[in-house]
């Protein structure tokens, strides 16, 4: 069981090793990436399968008894996030086949790709604070590796606002856990639970809890804290963006879920009440910016913004609808925004640009591709039956379950200003003729490249419509992990072994 | 740097370092010392080098690109965490070899702590070299 | 002696943050690894400061004799150290690589990722 649970981020960095000294060879390199991330899926889909049935799953690093070692914990959450992980590991690698070039795989592009994965899935798996830190960190250095490899001036220069505010965060971090050991004298998750609750001190948890939102809300690129991102996210290849879109701020967001439901006492409200108004703002700027920008990439790094916004109102509103909305908003979104950022790789491939006004025809010269561009777009926006509605339908829901109607407004004004922008893409890459003329289609590029181009797309695609046709299992799912997260319970059991009386507030 | 006294005294130096960031890695196991700071230890022997007789020459004196020696030593580090996995015990679990003597009498005993350490002792000197060097490359 | 190591912690933040306000990128990056040992310390102080023993247990026993100083805040800091180093260094890197690059450390001059937009022609 405890190399079950290891093995998340022991093959990424295994296959990072394995790639390294290959990647001298483009084709080879790129197997071994691809072959890595099929392992990974395989193994995460294991735990998923292991958690469902047995319920939450706990192993201690070296045998160090908890609370005193590293401890790895699968819920669902982290076991549904390991999945995704794990497809979106699958699908950008499949993709990177033909969208890196070949210096930068020489400069070790798998190697840092295969490590940032690392990163992530770590940080969903572990159940230490300090540990997360260091996952983070793995995941930070194989992040800034990527966005500035190959060093063309803009990547240089969208690189250097996003290291200089990402470490910000990460020393943020760093003190905010150094506080939390000062107060309770431990770092293991479910511990802290019970340790922190007996802190009769409510000021420096006050503080504590702020400083833990800064700082994550920093990587999860919250209101106002997100201007790396639209500053730093349309300059590396489109592979790099796609998967940075897909799990880099989300791993923020999962870390604000497990702060304020699994660490901080849920009687301490104030920070759900920063979070909705901050939710609410990040929802409104990020879509806004989104409206005003003319360029594919960077009108999908707003949303990305906007969309977390959405993920946070789950964690705001704290009712274990709003949480259960949180958690398949993050599946779909995580899909939905990685397949959209592909699909702007292979128009820019086809166009030649990713500026609006210069490219289009893409409807004309390839309708194959604006299908699955539909398919995620609209399901971005929130059109029924695509798997955005019923992300969107839990969300409202719990907002009208408890009376906050203003939420309900913000939400939909977000979700039409959505629609507008991505009809704008619509528009003028699809609908609207090339102004020169230039557009390729699908069958003008060589075979092979047509495959790893399209195949990681339809997949995503197919999920996505998979899931708006029959979400009932995984609404069902993420109700459950919600009910896990308010009710630690079997959590705290499962880490430290022993039968808690777990009395929550609601 | 073209000064004879830093190069003659470097030929000496340099082997004297690296020596004795050996002895803070082995010592590194009961004592103050370990795997990163003698890392550090032998990449100074390297800028020094390099400070005496140049960049190119220090690259060619390490023979092998320092980016592979990190990979190489992060290589060997994960390879001592999984050894706990012959033993059926969990992951990055200490595993000892007693060579000579008992358990309870002392005697040599080798264990995977100290693969973990040369791991990254290697890492270390790799990663470090690979930075200064990159930061003397003529932009 | 909390005390005392409180308020360097105070003044390292306090100096730390006014370097980072600066335009010029190595101030930045030098008032970040005053906040990165800023941290650290704190850590340091969270594990409480004791005057204690190693602790190190002698063979042949199962506790040790006298009170030890708690080891976990210094294997934190161990590992926070090792990271920042190579966090700090990586940005060094990045850094003296754009100055060659870009040709500049100020960073309001870098805008090559988020051009200005050009001024609209007014229409009289």
């Amino acid at each position: 069981m405890s190399w079950l649970l290891a093995l998340p981020f022991l093959i990424p960095i295994l296959t990072a090793l394995a790639a390294f000294p290959a990647r001298a060879r483009k084709l080879l390199c790129g197997f071994i990436s691809v072959f890595g991330c099929a392992l990974l899926l395989t193994t995460t889909i294991v735990i998923l399968v292991l958690v469902e049935t047995g319920g939450t799953r706990a192993a201690q690093m070296g045998d160090w008894a908890a609370p005193f070692g590293i401890t790895l914990v699968a819920d669902r959450l982290s076991a549904i996030m390991l999945v995704i992980s794990g497809i979106v590991g699958f699908c950008v690698s499949l993709f990177s086949l033909s969208d890196i070039r070949k210096y930068r795989v020489k400069l070790g592009f798998h190697s840092f790709f295969q490590l940032l994965l690392a990163g992530v899935c770590g940080s969903f798996i572990t159940g230490d604070l300090f540990n997360l830190y260091v996952w983070f960190e793995v995941m930070l250095i194989a992040s800034f590796a990527l966005l500035v490899l190959g060093g063309d001036r803009i990547q240089l220069d969208g690189g250097i606002k996003y290291v200089a505010l990402n470490l910000v965060s990460t020393l943020l971090m760093l003190t905010s856990i150094g506080m939390t050991y000062g107060l309770t004298g431990t770092l293991n998750m479910a511990q802290l639970h019970i340790s922190l609750a007996a802190v009769d001190n409510p000021t420096a948890v006050s503080a504590l809890a702020v400083l833990f939102i800064c700082a994550f809300g920093i990587k999860a690129a919250i209101f106002p804290l997100f201007f790396w991102l639209p500053a730093s996210y349309h300059t590396p290849p489109v592979t790099v963006t796609a998967v940075f879109a897909g799990l880099l701020t989300k791993v923020g967001v999962y870390t604000l879920i497990r702060t304020f439901t699994l660490i901080f006492p849920s009687e301490l409200q104030f920070p759900h009440t920063i979070l909705l108004g901050t939710a609410l703002l990040t929802m409104l700027t990020g879509v806004l910016g989104a409206a005003a920008h003319y360029e594919f990439r960077k009108i999908l790094a707003f949303h990305i913004i906007s969309q977390i916004g959405f993920l946070v109102l789950g964690l705001a509103l704290n009712s274990p609808l709003a949480l259960a909305g949180a958690v398949f908003y993050m599946i779909h979104n995580i899909v939905a925004k990685t397949n959209l950022f592909l699909i702007s790789g292979t128009a820019k491939r086809l166009t030649g640009s990713f500026e609006l006004s210069e490219i289009g025809g893409l409807y004309r010269a390839s309708p194959l591709l604006s299908f699955f561009f539909f398919i995620a777009a609209f399901s971005l926006a929130g059109f029924p039956p695509l798997s955005g509605f019923w992300a969107k339908l839990l969300l409202v829901k719990a907002s009208l379950d408890q009376a906050a109607y203003f939420v309900v407004a913000v939400a939909l004004i977000t979700g039409i200003l959505t629609l507008f922008s991505m009809s704008k893409i619509w528009a003028e890459a699809f609908l609207k003729d090339h102004p020169k003329d230039y557009c390729q289609s699908l069958q003008d590029i060589p075979r092979y490249e047509r495959y790893e181009r399209l195949l990681p797309v339809a997949f995503l695609a197919l999920i996505t419509l998979v899931l708006g046709l029959i979400p009932g299992p995984l609404i069902d799912y993420s109700l459950a992990a919600a009910g896990e997260l308010l009710k630690p319970g079997e959590y705290i059991e499962a880490v430290l072994g022993l039968d808690i009386q777990y009395v929550g507030n609601r | 740097m073209n000064s004879l006294i830093l190069q003659t005294a470097t030929r000496v130096l340099v082997a004297l370092i690296l020596v004795f960031s050996i002895y803070m890695l082995l010592r590194g196991h009961n004592y103050p010392g370990g795997g990163f700071i003698a890392g550090l230890i032998a990449a100074s022997a390297f800028v020094l080098f390099a400070m005496a007789w140049g960049m190119e020459a220090a690259q060619s004196a390490l023979k092998i690109p320092p980016s592979n020696l990190a990979a190489f030593g992060v290589f060997i580090a994960a390879i001592s965490g999984m050894l706990a996995l012959f033993s059926g015990e969990a992951p990055f679990s200490g595993q000892w070899l007693q060579v000579t003597g008992d358990k309870n009498s002392g005697g040599l005993t080798l264990s995977n702590v100290l693969i973990f350490d040369i791991g990254v002792y290697l890492a270390v000197l790799g990663a470090v070299l690979t930075l200064i060097f990159a930061l003397e490359e003529p932009g | 002696m909390e005390g005392p190591l409180a308020l360097v912690v105070g003044i390292l933040i306090a100096t730390g943050v006014y370097l980072m306000l600066a335009r010029n990128l190595l101030h930045y990056l030098f008032g970040l690894i005053l906040i990165s040992n800023a941290a650290n310390l704190a850590i340091f102080v969270a594990g409480r400061v004791t005057r204690a023993a190693p602790p190190l247990i002698p063979q042949g026993m199962e506790v040790a004799p006298e009170p030890i100083a708690n080891p976990l805040p210094q294997a934190l800091i161990l590992t926070a150290i090792v990271i920042g180093f190579g966090l700090l260094a990586f940005a060094l890197a990045l850094i003296t690589q754009a100055y060659k690059v870009l040709g500049t450390l100020d960073v309001d001059t870098m805008r090559i990722a988020e051009p200005v937009p050009p001024k609209r022609e007014q229409s009289s």
